[in-house]
């Protein structure tokens, strides 16, 4: 009986043990919680040859795993692989966020097929997609279908300079309004021989490969060839290496023109610095100890402008300006007698030398000046009614 | 072949490279990459000769005891001691207690920071001299000077305060700003792009050959 | 009054008022108050939008002469995209500019280490200093970041650091913050990055330039545009913070008050006079 009763409270106790035992996991939490679940996999992977280019991309698309959609924290991101055959061996490109869905591969070599998968991985694993894409072919082509615009522009500016340079040797020279700046420069270096003083003659403070400082130097070959007529001694202070040896040949070229090549100074062209600030005390220095009676800037120039023509405006200098830099206009305008506005820099070596075939080439740019403005008339109502069709050839890539 | 030689290597180069903005075939894009990395080689380069006649035209003035020959000592004893210091501190000479930074944070920062600022005063003295009303277009650009400088800073609100927001010194100047000086602006640049567009197609076509020297 | 010799007036005497009217409010602030423009809204926006932790690219081109306009507006643009755990990749195209970024990225990491926030260089933000070429450099960096910089302002390789790693050419960019003071700078961004890698841009810039930024603004090409002081200091509003921009704003205003009433008074002169004769 004791025996029983002893065997009953026995197994009472390890009933009891169990279940309380799992009460109070059930209340406090199991240690060996269930891992979530690998996210579903994505899919639809597809492939395109990223179009205009050198072959060297192809661009990828898929449609999210399910549960990156429904935000419930499965999908951590995207694992992109490539291979060269279907069944790899595989490379990893890139690991992309969660909520991805495309991406363009750049680092692929031209005209070998490629294959794709794309894998989702979150805290319970990783998901492959049931299917790979490929071959993805990266194909490079001749020609920028999006810059068609910009060549059309280009062909219709040849075609109009040539057919003006042809009327010139025909002896029909186009007609070109007086730019009172550039007849200036005559009256300016006039005036510096008269009063025995030299010429300062600043070609921009940028390098060879701005356009500004090409113009600024074609000009300075005349402005050479006049100072070289009246015997007026010129100053060339120059900021950039280059610029210097073409400004010692444009200075040199002058003098020769001029019939006068005994008369050139090499040390009349000098290399001052390339630092903006450095070049302008330099000029400001010259200006206040050497008083040079005229100032020709004539280039792409910066913040000095205003230093440069203020300081040139103290010395009693006449002074002749020309940039096509347009928030240094307003400096120019206030400070010098003359300035020359953005394109009439550029206009300036063809009305100098009167020479046709140079001129042609300004009159071609108004003419296509003239069709800019009618195309954006067009583009205007065009885009008006709706139709944009005419906007989106416009745009490149 | 002195000049005939320049005038077709600028033609091929220059036709190559307007080329290559239209093809992105790997036989124009690499060699237009290559061409590209050669200029910044040739323009580095470049230097060396600025600095040769630099300081051969400096030491020839002092050499002389040319008027100002004291500040062309001083240029020359500092981009000597520029140069050495440079090389001397090497790669590290942006580390902070190098020499070249003594230089660039004492002498250069400071300098370039006075030059800018010498600006605000010569703008005082242009405004108070040639900004002068004499036409009727004249007005209209005083006008809108005004109304910009003024609504730039807190001090165009301030005074017109007392008006509604959307007519404030602030909401005429950036009026101005977005719609005719915008447009100007384009205009403008729009000119000046053919202006690069007609002068580098000259010198391309060997049209413009004044820069080659020595005469037509 | 004697208009002979106010229109003889030596001009440093403008030059004295202008320099006490500057110095005043930087050693007794008036506290103007300061309003916020819509292009300096768009950049914060902008900028504010960007996804945390996304990878930006900040080219920083300009030189201790625009100090005190970019100054201020990278430091603030730097601490926006470090509060949004965004990693940042610093240029530099302008070679007496790359030491004073650096100082000056370098004090605001500094400055947010000591706030608590956990920076580290080389995993956070890097920056890749000054590399000749001007717009070749930009070609160059669209074929590769570490093919156009490889080595970092520090000399270290760039391949070593973990930020480089995911970092390939511009498409592992969320966007371009510009801030510039002349050439190379906006525009040639907007030329040969923006319209051919499409990479969204804003731009900070001087005064003087901003104007220029504007057809750009209004097009799309840039998502929002700081002009000059004024622009920092509304940004730095918009932020929160008083830096030197807010400082130097009493000043400017002074300054610009000033030079309006020189263009005012030059022209009373010049009508005085055309009465007299007449």
């Amino acid at each position: 009986m004791r025996a029983a009763m002893f065997a009953t409270m026995a197994l009472l106790l390890c009933v009891a043990l169990t279940c309380g035992g799992g009460a109070v996991s059930a209340q406090t939490g199991s240690p060996e919680q269930a891992p979530p679940p690998a996210p579903a996999p994505p899919s639809g992977l597809i492939y395109a040859d990223v179009a205009n280019d050198a072959g060297n991309a192809i661009t990828l698309s898929w449609r999210k795993s399910p549960d990156d959609s429904l935000g419930l924290g499965l999908v951590k991101g995207y694992v992109l692989e490539r291979g060269t055959s279907p069944v790899g061996p595989w490379v990893t490109v890139d690991s992309l966020v969660a909520a991805t869905s495309e991406y363009v591969d750049q680092d692929i070599d031209r005209n070998t097929p490629y294959f794709y998968r794309i894998s989702a991985y979150g805290p319970g694993g990783t998901t492959p997609a049931l299917a790979n894409a490929g071959p993805a072919i990266g194909r490079e082509t001749w020609f920028n279908t999006t810059r068609s615009s910009v060549l059309a522009f280009v062909v219709v500016f040849f075609l109009l300079v040539l057919y003006y340079m042809s009327l010139a040797q025909t002896g029909r020279k186009p007609f070109m309004r007086r730019l009172a700046g550039i007849d200036a420069i005559e009256e300016a270096i006039g005036r510096a021989t008269e009063m025995g003083r030299p010429v300062l003659y600043v070609p921009g403070i940028q390098d060879i490969d701005e356009m500004q400082t090409v113009a600024g130097l074609v000009i300075l070959e005349s402005v050479a060839r006049l100072t070289a007529k009246y015997e007026t001694p010129i100053r060339v202070p120059v900021a950039y290496p280059i610029p210097f040896t073409i400004a010692q040949e444009m200075v040199k070229s002058g003098y020769l023109n001029a019939g006068r090549p005994e008369a050139y100074d090499p040390d009349s062209v000098s290399f001052v610095s390339p630092e903006q600030f450095a070049y302008v005390a330099k000029l400001s220095g010259i200006m206040l100890r050497d008083r040079p009676a005229a100032h020709i800037f004539m280039g792409s120039f910066f913040a000095e402008s205003l230093l440069l023509a203020e300081t040139g405006y103290s010395t009693g200098a006449i002074q002749v300006a020309g940039t096509a830099n347009v928030h240094q206009l307003p400096f120019f305008v206030v400070a010098c007698d003359y300035t020359l506005i953005g394109e009439e820099l550029y206009a300036a070596s063809a009305y100098l030398s009167g020479e046709p075939r140079l001129v042609s080439g300004l009159k071609a740019a108004d003419m296509l000046k003239i069709l800019l403005i009618l195309l954006i008339l067009t583009g205007c109502v065009l885009e008006s009614m709706g139709i944009t069709a005419l906007t989106t050839w416009m745009e490149t890539q | 072949m002195k000049r005939e030689l320049p005038l077709l290597m600028t033609a091929v180069i220059g036709i190559f490279m307007i080329l290559s903005f239209f093809v992105p075939h790997h036989l124009v894009g690499v060699p237009a990459d290559y061409l590209q990395q050669c200029a910044v080689i040739v323009v580095a380069f470049g230097y060396v000769l600025g600095g040769a006649n630099a300081l051969r035209v400096n030491l020839e003035g002092i050499a002389r005891r040319q008027p100002d020959w004291p500040y062309k000592l001083v240029l020359v004893v500092s981009l000597i001691a520029t140069v050495v210091i440079g090389l001397a501190d090497g790669r590290r000479w942006q580390e902070p207690g190098t020499a070249s930074m003594f230089l660039y944070d004492r002498l250069y920062s400071p300098m370039q920071g006075t030059m800018f600022s010498l600006l605000a005063f010569f703008i005082a003295s242009a405004a108070f001299r040639a900004f002068r009303i004499r036409t009727v277009e004249a007005g209209l650009l005083a006008a809108a000077a005004l109304i910009v400088m003024l609504g730039r800073v807190p001090v165009g609100d301030a005074l017109t305060s007392w008006l509604p927001e959307s007519i404030r010194m602030s909401a005429f100047q950036e009026w101005i700003m977005n719609i005719p000086q915008n447009a100007a602006k384009r205009a403008i640049l729009m000119g000046a792009a053919m202006g690069v567009m007609a002068t580098g197609l000259r010198v391309i076509l060997g049209i413009e050959r004044s820069y080659l020297g020595g005469g037509d | 009054m004697n208009l002979a010799a106010l229109e003889k007036l030596d001009r440093r005497w403008l030059f004295l008022i202008v320099g006490l009217l500057v110095l005043g409010p930087l050693l007794k602030p008036l506290g103007l108050p300061l309003g916020t423009s819509k292009p300096v809204k768009m950049f914060h926006d902008a900028v504010a939008g960007i996804p945390d932790g996304a990878i930006v690219l900040m080219s920083c081109d300009y030189d201790p002469g625009a100090k005190p306009e970019v100054v201020p507006m990278t430091r603030t643009a730097f601490r926006q995209l470090m509060e949004k755990r965004c990693r940042v990749v610093i240029t530099c195209l302008w070679p007496g500019g790359s030491s004073l970024v650096d100082q000056t990225i370098e004090s605001v990491a500094n400055e947010m280490r000591a706030e608590g926030h956990d920076l580290v260089y080389g995993r956070d933000y890097v920056d890749l200093g000054y590399k000749a070429g001007y717009e070749a450099v930009m070609v160059l960096m669209g074929k590769g970041i570490a093919n156009a910089f490889p080595q970092d302002q520090r000399a270290n390789s760039t391949a070593s650091l973990p930020l480089m790693r995911n970092v390939r050419d511009y498409s592992s960019f969320a966007m371009l913050v510009n801030i510039s003071s002349g050439y190379p700078g906006t525009k040639e961004w907007v030329q040969q990055v923006n319209s051919r890698f499409h990479l969204p841009m804003v731009s900070g810039c001087t005064a003087v330039s901003a104007p220029e930024y504007y057809p750009y603004l209004q097009s799309g090409q840039l998502k929002g545009l700081l002009g000059g002081m004024a622009g920092a200091a509304e940004y730095e509003k918009l932020r929160g913070e008083k830096g030197a921009a807010t400082k130097g704003m009493d000043a400017q205003s002074l300054a610009h008050a000033f030079i309006a009433l020189c263009i005012i008074a030059g022209n009373v002169l010049q009508w005085r006079k055309r009465g007299a004769r007449s």
